[in-house]
């Protein structure tokens, strides 16, 4: 069954993509589409020689996504100066921050809601700000306005009622409920300011961050663009200080699972999985590594499958494993009663009165 | 996907995918004289699919998806297929095009040079140009005409002129001769008839037009004329656009320029006949 790996093999190798046909192009695009990589796609087989139909339509695909960065800087810029007087710090994330810092992860990326990072003592004065400048609530059931509240990393998403741009507002980065607590003090403590007002992670957090979405929340939807972040923000920051810092917010094992798969698929600059699986894991007795090699072998098989579910009509393939992701992603985000109790209030909600 | 058809149709090009024969059957019928997509790169990808696979036989109902979809798609029965086809590919070119600014009218061509016929749905775009079709204009487009932001050109986008309601019997005797598609009754849009656009219209679609006429039709009114400012012009066209925000300035250079440079007229009108006339009045005294 054909997946996503030409998609994979066009971003690690983009001159690969020379020995594409028609109908090759035809299918890499459709699957870059349904990925949110179009953008990246189109940067890295920049100049290289294709068929001219398909480089109008990438070069289209580039225009688009540079319209896509002034907009989400202008957002930036709009809840900067909505915040502004509350002397808080406000950190951007994910795509806004990589666009804002001028990083290689965020040439040609896509980018949607504005995702920002404040102290969480400040939460209240923040979304009273954020509705007083034309912030509104998108989530009207009152169950999940309350589940946000009490058990997410964020608050209920707003949407500007003019621009029509959502911003999700973080307080940490996983949900209170997960079993990992990264350190959301430190986070916003060693944060980097830009020349603007606003902040972005420290370099070794913006990875970690990138890894904690990817690994510990969420079903990996996505996963193949939030992986090539991954890669791209180690090759810019490289993983000299990263192990010390994975440790800090107990996501040594999301990282190492992080390296090893942006290493298999995106392939990292060399030695960087040995130098990392190295300082995390520290000397040990052969067999044992024998032992965990073997099970992370087999465990990254089934994350490599849902990571390249997808087929060259840029549709969602292989259902079953989808599904195990997703009950995973549940499983991940909070004990066990309490999903059972979350998934009882969804059903009963969800079924007809 | 088990069928496939491929096709060009002005400067966007097509891969239709279905999980049945007959949809894309139809759609290769219809579109038998089209090119097949330039370089063989389709510019756009649409599906036709059983939401669950039993769907295939079972009540069969086509969902409609592609590259870009709207999260609320609700399926047809599979003897629409036709027009679940053209919708779908309607689709990508309204949520998907980059390259031309999208204008949701009508347009046709003399003389290098064209008309735009853009209004709210009953106004007759699509009659009218397939009426002024038959009268030796050539069509560019019955649904979108693209701007190409760079020159302010006008290209075609031919695609099979969607005829709804009285204006299906009016087509039918003013070209007894063309080709039509299946009679679709009672859709969403009311009864529903795709016409085949004329042999000059599919081997001329590559030609761009510069725009010369912009026209704002109503039909039901008494005749009358107003000449629209570009400032109304532009406000009522960014309405008419489905892309216009996602050019960002490139879109909006492209209809300052196009509300600048070209004349544009409201006109109300009581019968085609009349429009007809009022079209070419207008025409001949640019």
């Amino acid at each position: 069954m054909t997946d996503a790996m030409p998609l994979i093999m066009a971003l690690r190798d983009p001159e690969s993509t020379a020995a594409l046909d028609g109908a090759g192009w035809t299918a890499l695009i459709a699957m870059a589409r349904a990925e949110q990589l179009v953008g990246t796609l189109a940067e890295r087989v920049a100049g290289l020689p294709k068929p001219a139909a398909a480089d109008r339509l990438l070069d289209a695909a580039r225009a688009s996504t540079e319209h896509g960065r002034t907009l989400a800087l202008w957002e930036a810029e709009m809840a900067r100066r909505a915040l502004a007087e509350l002397n808080v710090p406000v950190v951007l994330l994910k795509g806004t921050a990589y666009v804002a810092a001028g990083l290689q992860a965020g040439r040609g990326r896509s980018i949607g809601d504005l995702d920002i990072l404040v102290p969480r003592e400040s939460i209240d004065a923040v979304e009273a700000a954020l509705l007083g400048a034309g912030w509104e609530w998108v989530k009207p059931d009152p169950y999940d306005d309350a589940y946000y509240r009490r058990w997410m990393h964020e608050l209920p998403p707003l949407i500007h009622r003019e621009r029509d741009r959502m911003i999700d507002v973080h307080h940490t980065i996983l949900p209170l409920t997960a079993r990992i607590t990264p350190d959301a003090g430190a986070l916003i403590a060693d944060s980097v300011a830009l020349g603007n007002g606003l902040r972005v992670l420290a370099p070794d957090d913006m990875i970690l961050h990138s890894v904690a979405h990817l690994f510990a929340d969420g079903d990996l939807a996505g996963g193949l663009r939030n992986l090539w972040d991954i890669r791209c923000l180690i090759d810019e920051f490289g993983t000299a200080t990263i192990a010390e810092r994975a440790r800090l917010h107990g996501l040594e094992r999301k990282l190492a699972r992080a390296v090893r798969l942006a290493d298999t698929l995106y392939a990292c600059p060399p030695f960087v999985w040995n130098e990392v699986e190295k300082s995390i894991r520290g000397p040990r007795p052969v067999f044992l590594d024998f032992a965990r090699n073997e099970r992370k072998g087999r465990s990254d098989f089934l994350y490599l499958r849902r990571l390249l579910a997808r087929d060259g009509w840029g549709r969602a393939i292989r259902p079953s494993t989808r599904l195990a992701f997703y009950v995973r992603s549940h499983w991940l985000r909070m004990p066990p009663l309490m999903l059972a109790r979350h998934l009882w209030t969804k059903w009963r909600k969800a079924a007809p009165v | 996907m088990r069928y496939v058809h491929h096709l060009q149709i002005g400067p966007a090009s097509f891969r239709v995918g279905s999980d049945w024969r007959a949809p894309v059957a139809a759609l290769a019928d219809l579109y038998r004289d089209y090119p097949a997509p330039i370089d063989d790169v389709a510019d756009y990808t649409v599906r036709l699919f059983a939401a669950r696979p039993w769907r295939r036989w079972l009540r069969p109902a086509i969902t409609l998806g592609g590259d870009f979809t709207l999260p609320e798609a609700v399926p047809m029965p599979l003897d629409w297929g036709v027009l679940a086809a053209e919708m779908a590919m309607n689709l990508q070119l309204a949520l998907g095009e980059r390259r031309y600014l999208l204008l949701h009218a009508s347009a046709v061509e003399r003389d290098g040079r064209a008309v735009l016929m853009t209004g709210l749905s009953g106004a007759g775009k699509s009659t009218l140009a397939a009426l002024l079709a038959a009268r030796g204009w050539r069509l560019m487009g019955d649904e979108f005409a693209l701007v190409d932001p760079a020159r302010g050109r006008v290209h075609a986008f031919p695609r099979l002129i969607s005829l709804k309601n009285e204006s299906i019997g009016v087509m039918q005797s003013a070209l007894p001769n063309a080709r039509f598609g299946p009679l679709l009754a009672n859709t969403p849009k009311g009864d529903l008839r795709h016409l085949v656009p004329d042999a000059a219209a599919i081997a001329r679609m590559a030609e761009p037009a510069v725009p010369s006429l912009v026209l704002y039709p109503r039909y039901g009114f008494a005749p009358a004329e107003r000449i629209v400012p570009p400032s109304e012009g532009f406000v009522r066209l960014t309405q008419a656009s489905t892309n216009y925000t996602a050019l960002g300035e490139r879109g909006f250079d492209a209809l300052t320029r196009l509300v600048r440079n070209v004349p544009a007229m409201a006109i109300d009108y009581p019968d085609t006949d009349a429009a007809i006339a009022q079209v070419e009045r207008l025409w001949s005294a640019l």
